[in-house]
């Protein structure tokens, strides 16, 4: 029969139009890849978007399995773009079991692109399928393009003599080929971007090229016309209108990268990276260890506790110590940060968040260490926390978590998540001069009144002190400090005394932080979504769209986890209800009801993906119901 | 700041005000005193020197010396430390650690900073026992050590630290025990190498382990000291005695020397550069053998912290520090 499909995304946007397509395949087959420079084609063609990759833990899992499949999500339109969409229009399905763990996502008369080359007797029995899917009538509420992609990309390729293995793996950009087409997309950025990663071998660079062209032309050109076949739908989707100027993409890790760079830079003090390899938090490693002459110097340490202990020693010697990692490596820096905050030296430490408890789900996204970074210590060891919302936001939050840490001599915790921190966005490059400087001082001479190594300013923050500055000699360690000199003293009433500076200062940086604002609805009325991290772009969509029907309801997103903005308490105090949706069993929930003594109530999702919108939709409307 | 010219000071000017919180006749106030009439021998100046320690009796050390000081948490002084030389490579940095802090709970850090090669001093106080816990047996007391933990005798073999550090790639190993009068000389070579430097102590707990090296230390057993020289030959008991090599079973021996012809009698000349010898040294077992002390080994190669900051300068020059650029690479484009 012939099928005419079409894209019907009527529904996952009130009135703007937007796209999102999943592609799936083998963890071996470049989907990251293809989704990648499907997504620099967005940003070129001046599409918002928001990106999901979704990939296992395994480098190579074995082939065709169900769980090495590797799947790269995008959500892109010509409004604005917050979530990398709840159900995809489209699904590129590379192999069976691409099919069969992605399939139920799609939406209801959404658009499968299958290579029927892969469902082999062999692949369809590693996907667990007992009959070839393509061939039943068992995915009849969808539309099925199905296509030997394999013998397609065979075919385009072979005039350059590859082998079979090198010849399949032009496969992803075939498909990408399609996708252009399908979108109306320039090809000759994505040829570009080939020449230049097989600068080196000119053969792979054509194939690669020729398997592009070809999907494009497959797209253009096949079976169009004759009866009985599947054509393809093509559309062109609009750029989104955007305030002018250089934008770029950006994931998370990157933008915490060049944040940490621009933090340390406005504070006028040189970095010190101490980090351990752990997913998903390496590539700030990676990008960080690429920017020595920004006054970078990265150690990667022999385990998490000496990553975190050297850049103690770091911050103590006059740079600014920062490390980062996942939550079992922030398990293990949890001694140190309590000797960094009893020696009150500035430190930052970034945590992306993935699934747990234990290894948990490393390549998966949770905001489950929140108890961790606001409570996770031995004694009464006060700790700033600052969350970010999406990739580019990493970008300030990283300078605010340095201008916290250098200003008041403390700490602080960055909490980003696998999602944040993988994901890519368009990111409108700030203008750094627009960014006020706060240098730090170092103490370099007896002050008047004799020099307190533990002496405070109006900030209660402690002096900072190079080693080397003649006249300051003094000692520090994880002992109780006596108030002023920081000698060691057990004395009652001095720890007590101690113990109620360290939160004091901690208190007080809430003088220091913007008020909490409303950033969707009004200030006040029936009911609050209250949201921190990466599920801000699920709850603006879902209470935007509840708003559009007519319902009271308002978001406030909240940056500074610890100490929490001085107004918050009273904001959500004068709305009737309060829900809090978060990738974790209530943890932020738990903070706000002990903080305030108000009936917030949980929306919890820990399945290692990010909250639809609808999900968020479903609980406004039931809690309005 | 960092101004590296010598001053002349005196051990009294490397004394605290604060007062020294170890038992009395605590091996740790001898080695306290070694290491204040050390500083003013080495030309050091107090503000360029820092002193990290890690948890454990021997890591209170900092708050005595009127240094910059850094009393860590337990077993991570030789990380942090690696953050202050690479933060500021211009600071004379000392790491003072114990049996359990160096070798049981920061056993990895200590075999990454010998492998890296930092330049820096540690000073491992060996009393084979946990003292500030009162007395649990440590990663290198004997088998068989009573403590409130093993009751009926641990059943462990003990780690030999110089063993461990040469194993772990260390450049300088050196052993001396806490009134050794030689211990000066051997914190002045310490201080000497550049890397590195690893010099076990070994220290009498008076309180919970009292006399365990009286085999070596006691005057009337210090015949069993052997104290290495380079380039002299590896005698002990007053001259009597000597190692030489066992070349069929590739192995030290201690042989009699007579009438002090100790060429005659093959015994090996001590070459601090020879590595091979050094491993020999660190496990020769006492008792049998005499205990080696002084330098056992000194090879300098270059170390952690240059190699890092000359990658870190040749990669940076002639780059441009611009900030607005950097975050505007990549993947870009320009909406009007």
């Amino acid at each position: 029969m012939a099928l005419a499909a079409t894209l019907d995304t009527s529904s996952s946007q009130s009135s703007s139009e937007a796209v999102v397509v999943r592609f799936a395949g083998d963890s071996g087959d470049g989907m990251q890849l293809t989704g990648g420079q499907f997504t620099l084609s967005s940003a070129l063609s001046g599409n918002d978007f928001a990106t999901f990759p979704d990939f296992p833990a395994e480098i190579r899992a074995p082939q065709g399995t169900l769980f090495g499949v590797s799947a790269f999500q995008i959500n892109f339109g010509s409004s604005e773009i917050e979530t990398a969409g709840d159900a995809p229009d489209v699904l590129v399905a590379m192999n069976p079991a691409a099919l069969k763990t992605n399939v139920g996502d799609l939406k209801p008369g959404g658009l499968i692109i299958a290579d029927s080359g892969e469902f082999t007797a062999r692949n369809l029995a590693k996907a667990e399928y007992s009959e070839n899917p393509l061939e039943n009538d068992s995915l009849g509420k969808w539309q099925l393009v199905a296509f030997n992609i394999s013998q397609l990309t065979m075919d385009a390729v072979k005039p350059f003599g590859l082998g079979n293995k090198e010849a399949l793996r032009c496969k992803n950009m075939w498909t990408l080929g399609l996708a252009l087409w399908m979108f109306d997309r320039d090809r000759q950025p994505i040829i570009e971007w080939l020449k230049d990663k097989f600068a080196k071998s000119s053969v792979l660079a054509d194939a690669n090229i020729a398997a592009l062209n070809a999907g494009h032309a497959y797209g253009e050109t096949a079976e169009i016309g004759q009866p009985g076949t599947v054509t393809l739908p093509q559309r062109h989707v609009n750029a989104a209108p955007a305030e002018s100027g250089l934008y770029r993409t950006i994931t998370g890790a990157d933008a915490a990268a060049y944040g940490l760079v621009a933090g340390c830079q406005l504070a006028g003090v040189d970095m010190f990276f101490g980090g351990y390899p752990i997913t998903p938090a390496s590539s700030i490693l990676h990008t960080l260890s690429r920017l020595k002459e920004y006054g970078v110097t990265t150690f990667q340490a022999e385990d998490e506790i000496a990553a975190i202990a050297s850049a103690i020693g770091a911050s103590y010697a006059g740079q600014l110590g920062i490390t980062s990692s996942s939550g079992p490596g922030i398990a293990l820096k949890t001694e140190a940060i309590g000797l960094a905050v009893m020696t009150e030296l500035p430190l930052v430490i970034v945590n992306s968040q993935r699934g747990g408890p234990s290894t948990g789900l490393p390549t998966k996204t949770e905001q489950s260490d929140l108890y961790q970074a606001v409570y996770g210590r031995n004694g009464d060891t006060p700790l700033p926390v600052i969350s970010a919302c999406s990739p580019s936001d990493v970008f300030d939050c990283a300078i605010e978590a340095v201008r916290i840490a250098t200003q008041f001599m403390t700490p602080v915790m960055l909490l980003t998540d696998g999602y944040i921190a993988n994901a890519a966005e368009p990111w409108k490059v700030p203008d750094m001069s627009t960014y006020a400087p706060f240098p730090v001082t170092f103490l370099d001479h007896v002050p008047e009144g004799g020099f307190k190594p533990y002496g405070r300013d109006a900030k209660l923050a402690r002096p900072w002190v190079k080693p080397g500055t003649p006249g300051l000699r003094h000692r520090i360690g994880g002992i109780e400090k006596q108030v002023d000199t920081g000698h060691i003293n057990y004395a009652p009433d001095n720890h007590q005394a101690m113990t109620d500076l360290r939160k004091a200062k901690v208190d007080g940086i809430a003088d220091h932080i913007p008020d909490q604002d409303v950033c969707l609805g009004g200030e006040g009325g029936k009911l609050v979504l209250v949201g921190w991290g990466s599920t801000y772009g699920p709850i603006h969509q879902a209470v935007r769209r509840a708003r559009a029907k007519g319902l009271d309801v308002s978001h406030v997103h909240v940056r500074h986890i610890w100490p929490l903005p001085k107004n918050l308490g009273d904001l959500l105090k004068s709305f009737d209800k309060v829900i809090v949706p978060e990738m974790n069993t209530g943890q932020f929930k738990t903070v706000l009801r002990d903080q305030y003594l108000i009936d917030a109530r949980p929306l919890n999702k820990v399945s290692g993906q990010p909250f639809r919108i609808a999900e968020i939709e479903a609980a406004i409307e039931e809690a309005l119901a | 700041m960092n101004d590296m010219t010598p001053i002349k000071t005196s051990p009294k000017d490397w004394e605290t005000d604060q007062e020294v919180r170890w038992c009395p006749g605590c091996g740790d106030y001898a080695i306290l005193k070694a290491v204040q009439r050390t500083m003013p021998e080495i030309g050091g100046t107090p503000e360029n020197t820092v002193f990290v320690s890690g948890i454990g009796c021997s890591s209170r050390f900092p708050y005595y010396m009127e240094t910059y000081g850094f009393h860590t948490i337990h077993g991570r002084a030789p990380a942090v430390a690696t953050g202050v030389k690479l933060a500021n490579p211009d600071l004379d940095v000392w790491i003072i650690t114990g049996d359990g802090d160096a070798l049981s709970i920061g056993g990895n850090h200590t075999m990454h900073l010998l492998r890296r090669n930092l330049n820096c001093q540690v000073l491992l106080f060996n009393n084979e026992i946990y003292g500030l816990t009162k007395g649990q047996y440590s990663p290198t007391s004997r088998e068989g050590t009573r403590s409130p933990s093993t009751p009926f005798g641990s059943v462990d073999h003990p780690a030999r630290p110089c063993a461990f550090a040469l194993g772990a790639g260390a450049r300088f190993v050196a052993r001396a025990y806490d009134v050794s009068k030689q211990l000066v000389d051997v914190l002045k070579a310490a201080h000497r190498h550049k890397g590195t430097a690893f010099v076990e102590i070994f220290q009498n707990c008076i309180v919970y382990n009292a006399d365990v090296f009286a085999g070596f230390t006691e005057k009337a057993n210090q015949n069993h000291q052997l104290w290495l020289e380079d380039g002299k030959p590896m005698l002990f008991d007053a001259g009597t005695k000597g190692l030489a090599l066992d070349s069929d079973k590739l192995m030290l021996k201690v042989v009699d020397v007579v009438d002090g012809d100790w060429q005659a009698a093959g015994v090996l000349v001590h070459d601090i550069t020879n590595r091979t010898v050094a491993h020999m040294l660190v496990e020769m077992p006492f008792g049998p053998f005499p205990m080696a002390l002084g330098i056992l080994y000194d090879d300098p190669q270059p170390t952690f912290e240059e190699a890092v900051i000359a990658q870190n300068e040749q990669i940076a020059a002639g780059k441009k520090l611009d900030l607005q650029s950097l975050i505007s690479k990549g993947q870009t484009w320009t909406v009007d």
